[in-house]
């Protein structure tokens, strides 16, 4: 570790990217009012905000806000379940790898999205078809890094334990699940930022409440910064829950070099 | 240096019903005879590894195997470990026909091979975890090993919080802990320094002196097998088989002087004449 000195860390880490901020949102605000651009184009920072207090206040956010949340962390469950058991089931057993491996892989390259509207058809307008849309686009990061991980052992620890006449139950329980586990957080946290996305698509195509309910009603009524503000509860859950897997991650596989923390797109 | 001194001295916890205490008659510990292993090539070809290698181990032997890469070294010692097949030949063990790993080895790798969740105490547990030994009172032999081996205090530590060559010592803790009685070593020091490398080689003959163990040590440093063996097995490449078995007659305990000698030197030269006739000057 270098030994980098408190406040050089400080300033680099919190005071460099809040000047960043500072200086964007000022910039933003100073075009809107220079140009006279419209408010119905791109609303003021200034303007936003007050969108975000008064739908706070109002109580307007919270509740559309514990329907997005619930169909999140719903979905993201039942995905990250059935993905972990599945991962298991194909990494394990030959037999099943050779069965559904084409399927899953075919499966897997449909677009989630474009059978949300299918889904809703399924599931009805409520909470439940947007739980499994969610729960269908959680379900393949885990599959897929579970699948990896499994098989990542590096041969020289299976080695090791062989010969100390370890059992093939033995090497799975001492090193293959724990060397799954670092692909397994990777799927968790890949998961749970397109469980967002998987909640919003589904409000979108059709719902009665949540934030994407909210947003299509904001711009249909052409608030524009209001629609802004839901942005902004938006990446916050997505902030939020990434912080709470690594967080888990950190702990639970606390054995591994987090120095390059990966960038994973979704 | 008295660190290392007692590490076999540490009194194992009685024997279990299954350990199966060693004929010290004169039939061979390890008996290997017309031993081939071919390894088949993506291409559609084959290596052959091993050649009509014939090997005799007696108990508390200590043999040397020396040669350039590529010899088949490794690959015999990991026979022998249980951990890879033969092509043909036979390989017997305490009389018995050699069909996979056995409780009563022990394997030094070239690298460590520690479980990084696993503190140091737990990596060094793991082949008593696996034999489904008596945990409590192996755990007491696995501290007094450490101890030993200049590692008391880290036992909570995680091997990402050791040197290189700490981590070496614990694997070779590893494979002390259950009190086997062959040791298996494939170029446990190739990756210290030379200062370390020595001291590691003294240590070696001090455990091996107290507990006379029989020992395998696979190395590609001469002085070093000279220096540790009984017998040293020079083995050359393409394929791999025996050309020379040099029995070591310098007197022990050998001391690191003794590398200056002119006895040692003979043996030292005798051994690189074999590399050098193959062509294999690098050594």
């Amino acid at each position: 570790m270098s030994k980098a000195h408190p406040i050089g860390v400080f300033a680099n880490v919190v005071l460099l990217p809040l000047l960043t901020l500072f200086v964007f949102i000022g910039s933003w605000e100073a075009i809107v009012h220079l140009f006279g651009i419209s408010k119905i184009v791109l609303p003021a920072p200034s303007a936003i905000a007050v969108a975000f207090t008064d739908g706070l206040l109002s109580g307007d956010f919270v509740w559309h806000l514990a329907v997005t949340m619930y169909e999140i962390l719903a979905g993201f469950f039942f995905g990250a379940c059935s993905g972990l058991l599945l991962g298991f089931i194909v990494a394990l057993v030959p037999l099943a790898d050779r069965i559904l491996y084409p399927y899953i892989v075919a499966f897997q390259t449909v677009p989630k999205v474009a059978i949300a509207p299918i889904i809703v058809i399924w599931f009805g307008y409520g909470v439940s078809s947007k739980i499994v849309i969610t729960a269908t686009i959680a379900f393949f990061p885990l599959l897929a890094n579970t699948i990896m991980g499994l098989r990542a052992t590096p041969l020289d620890q299976i080695e090791m334990l062989v010969s100390c006449t370890a059992s093939r139950w033995q090497v799975f329980t001492t090193i293959r699940l724990n060397q799954a586990l670092p692909y397994i957080f990777v799927g968790l946290d890949v998961a749970i930022v397109l469980s967002v996305i998987g909640a919003i698509v589904g409000e979108f195509v059709g719902a009665k409440a949540g934030l994407g309910y909210l947003i299509l009603q904001k711009n249909f009524n052409l608030d524009m910064a209001g629609t802004f503000a839901i942005l902004i509860i938006l990446s916050a859950i997505g902030v939020g829950l990434h912080a709470l897997v690594s967080l888990v991650r950190r702990h639970v596989v606390f054995w591994m070099d987090t120095s390059g923390e990966q960038v994973m797109g979704a | 240096m008295s660190k290392a001194a007692s590490l076999a001295r540490i009194s194992p916890p009685p024997m279990t019903a299954s350990t199966v205490p060693i004929d010290t008659a004169a039939e061979p510990l390890v008996h290997i005879a017309a031993l081939e292993k071919i390894y088949a090539t993506k291409d559609g070809g084959n290596i052959h590894a091993l050649k009509d290698v014939n090997l005799d181990i007696a108990t508390g032997e200590f043999i040397s195997v020396v040669g350039p890469s590529g010899c088949g070294k490794t690959t015999l010692l990991k026979i022998l470990a249980g951990i890879l097949g033969r092509s043909s030949g036979e390989v017997t063990m305490q009389g018995r026909s050699l069909s996979g790993p056995s409780r009563e080895l022990g394997v030094v790798f070239q690298a460590p091979v520690l479980l990084p969740w696993r503190t140091v105490l737990q990596n060094v547990m793991v082949p008593v975890e696996v034999q489904k030994r008596d945990l409590q009172a192996f755990e007491h032999r696995a501290r007094e090993l450490l101890r030993m081996a200049g590692l008391a205090g880290f036992e909570s530590k995680y091997p990402g919080e050791l040197s290189g060559g700490m981590q070496q010592r614990v694997g070779i803790c590893r494979a002390l802990v259950h009190d086997p009685s062959f040791l298996l070593m494939d170029e446990p020091f190739g990756a210290l320094d030379a200062m370390t490398r020595e001291q590691m080689n003294e240590e070696l003959q001090r455990i091996w002196t107290e507990s006379r163990k029989t020992v395998l040590l696979v190395t590609h440093s001469i002085p070093e097998a000279v220096y540790l063996a009984d017998r040293v097995v020079v083995m050359t490449p393409r394929p791999g088989r025996i050309v020379d078995v040099i029995p070591v007659d310098l007197p022990r305990p050998r001391t690191l002087a003794m590398h200056n000698t002119a006895e040692f030197g003979r043996f030292v030269a005798r051994i690189r004449a074999h590399f050098n006739s193959a062509g294999n000057l690098d050594l």
